[in-house]
């Protein structure tokens, strides 16, 4: 509790004392229900898209209380641009690997001619691969969004 | 599903709607387009499309209102029309 007070005294920028303590509380759990709403995403409410705006939605609380500048330390230009680059190759390589093994694009169960599973584990994890390149870039360009957006295009300061 | 709780949700919506376009101050205008993204939610879920509800509530009601309200600080509060 003490290393947790010191940390939110030390930061400077952003605005007032309770809305940053409120932030620092509260972005680690909006983090872990987006990977839990992702993870559980292919059999119940919630997937990849939803997953990916609530991880994103942490980054954006943390740029609205502390600033564009403190956010960037956390996850800066270029691993938003992997990420989002990253996830888009997920999606669209996965579907066309399984358009090159014998299917339709992102046909999962076309993946067993080339990898012994059995067709309904195939479908079940290959709804899993896509949903987390489906997470990556949404939360990748959420973030953008919101650097564009608050900074008019300078990505130097925030709102 | 209940038809009475559809019906009073229904009615706070088009409420929101009408408000939403008739204030002259955009921030609240943005504020009350929230609280018609949550109404929306709220309307989806009791119908039991529970995904639907899920995109309306993290979408419309958090990120998007978060948008607006960045777009209207760098520009204008007062709506000119």
């Amino acid at each position: 509790m003490r290393r947790f007070r010191e940390q939110v005294q030390n930061t400077e920028g952003g605005t007032d004392l309770i809305i940053r303590t409120s932030v620092r509380l509260m972005v680690p759990f909006i983090q872990l229900f987006g990977l839990y709403v992702i993870v559980h995403g292919h059999y119940s409410p919630g997937g990849g898209f939803q997953g990916g705006v609530l991880l994103g939605s942490a980054f954006i609380l943390l740029a609205l209380a502390y600033g564009v500048e403190y956010s960037k330390k956390y996850m800066s230009e270029f691993a938003n641009f992997l990420t989002v680059n990253i996830g888009v190759f997920i999606f669209v390589g996965f579907g066309i690997l399984c358009a090159l093994v014998g299917g339709f694009f992102l046909d999962y169960g076309a993946m067993a001619n080339v990898f012994p599973m059995p067709l309904p584990e195939w479908r079940y994890w290959g709804v899993f691969v896509v949903e987390v390149g489906v997470g990556m870039g949404v939360m990748g360009i959420m973030v953008s969004l919101y650097w564009d957006l608050a900074s008019a295009g300078s990505r130097k300061e925030g709102l | 599903m209940i038809w009475q709780l559809d019906l009073i949700i229904l009615a706070l919506v088009v409420i929101c709607a009408l408000a939403a376009i008739n204030v002259r101050d955009l921030l609240g205008a943005s504020v009350i387009f929230g609280v018609y993204s949550f109404l929306m939610c709220l309307l989806w879920a009791e119908m039991g499309a529970v995904d639907v509800a899920f995109t309306e509530a993290t979408v419309g009601a958090g990120v998007s209102t978060i948008l607006f309200i960045a777009a209207i600080f760098r520009t204008t509060r007062r709506s000119k029309d």
